[in-house]
């Protein structure tokens, strides 16, 4: 059954040609950046976890759970990996994510790429973290804090990536719809899913952390993101702190 | 590290029932964006796919471009029943992607790293030369 609307992501054609080139280039020039930062955040200890997180992300986008009667909402993912990984590689997980799918899955139109991943990975994953970050000292207080800092960091990622596309439509929209409903059923939608993402992401980390706390970016002794660590951490700096 | 071992392959075996198992539970109504995108229409089913009747922003989504994929809608080939075995192929090309990406930048940023100590050792004891 090959149909245009089974797809999870933004089709191609939602938006007009300028406006998907221009959040083509946010898109690319977001991503070289990511990519040049992850590299600080990356060793033999935490390159195989981000890959595991980014095919995990992937499993877990294609269970759609119900939200209301006729609508579903599936896992963003962008407060998960930020909390697991960190904003810089996290950001490039769910791009990969993003990738595969519309390559390989037909899921996400090819000239959607750019608008798919500002909303996504940019957006959702600095969304995320940003939120993790203001609660960093409850999360590191407690298991408990932890989990309860990955259900709020992903239930604001979910709304705000959502507002992405409202952006990307009040920009160049094709049409057939207005502007005010567009917010209002995205916002509406995406609180309702954001329960259900706030939900996975915190069984996640929790379950991350309660094996393999020095695995948990957030977690991590006291490194901040900005600043880049001159020397490689310690083990007594994993987890710790 | 044998830990850390057990615990990445524990990962990769709950990504793998997640998409290759949980998936066949997965709810096939549309999802946030989907339905605001078809807010206004009706759809109908049809032979070849959907009809949308009335007005909405689905109306103006394309054909997509790499619909005749093999894997396209979570399908092999099309099959019923199949998602489970897209799923699994998609967990592991997502993570062979994901994993070369990150161990060439992790080499990459290590390889940075020891070039910059061994600067800096060189330039530490520059009185005995030692050139490679």
């Amino acid at each position: 059954m090959v149909t245009m609307v089974t797809a999870m992501h933004m089709s191609d054609g939602l938006v007009n040609a300028t406006t998907s080139l221009v959040f083509g280039a946010v898109a690319v020039v977001g991503l070289v950046l990511c990519l040049v930062r992850a590299r600080a955040d990356l060793d033999e200890r935490t390159a195989p976890m981000a890959g595991l997180v980014t095919a995990f992300v992937f499993a877990v986008q294609m269970i759609n759970f119900p939200i209301l009667p006729g609508a579903s909402g599936h896992l963003l993912g962008g407060a998960l990996v930020a909390i697991l990984v960190g904003p810089w590689v996290g950001t490039v997980c769910i791009a990969i994510v993003l990738l595969v799918q519309a390559l390989l899955f037909a899921d996400g139109g090819l000239t959607a790429l750019g608008t798919n991943i500002t909303n996504m990975a940019l957006i959702g994953v600095f969304t995320g973290y940003g939120v993790a970050l203001l609660l960093r000292r409850v999360a590191r207080r407690s298991r408990s804090g932890l989990v309860a800092t990955a259900f709020v960091a992903a239930f604001v990622n979910t709304v705000i990536a959502s507002l992405g596309f409202v952006i990307e439509y009040a920009i160049g929209g094709s049409g057939g719809a207005g502007l005010g409903t567009v917010f209002a059923l995205m916002v509406g939608l995406h609180a309702l899913i954001g329960v259900g993402e706030g939900v996975i992401t915190a069984a996640t980390v929790g379950a991350v952390a309660a094996v393999r706390p020095d695995l948990v970016y957030l977690l991590r002794g006291t490194a901040t993101p900005l600043v880049r660590r001159s020397a490689p951490a310690t083990p007594a700096a994993g987890g710790a702190a | 590290m044998n830990g850390r071992r057990g615990f990445l392959l524990g990962f990769l075996v709950v990504a793998l029932l997640v998409a290759g198992g949980l998936s066949y539970f997965a709810s096939s109504s549309p999802d946030g964006l989907d339905t605001v995108a078809l807010h206004g229409c009706q759809v109908t089913e049809t032979g070849g796919g959907e009809q949308l009747d009335g007005t909405c922003i689905a109306q103006n989504a394309g054909e997509h471009a790499t619909s005749g994929s093999p894997l396209a809608d979570y399908s092999v080939f099309g099959g019923d029943g199949t998602v489970g075995i897209a799923g699994v192929v998609g967990v592991l090309v997502t993570l062979g992607v994901a994993f070369v990406l990150f161990r060439v930048l992790a080499r990459s940023a290590r390889s940075a790293r020891s070039a910059r100590s061994a600067r800096s050792a060189r330039s530490a004891r520059s009185a005995e030369p030692e050139d490679d």
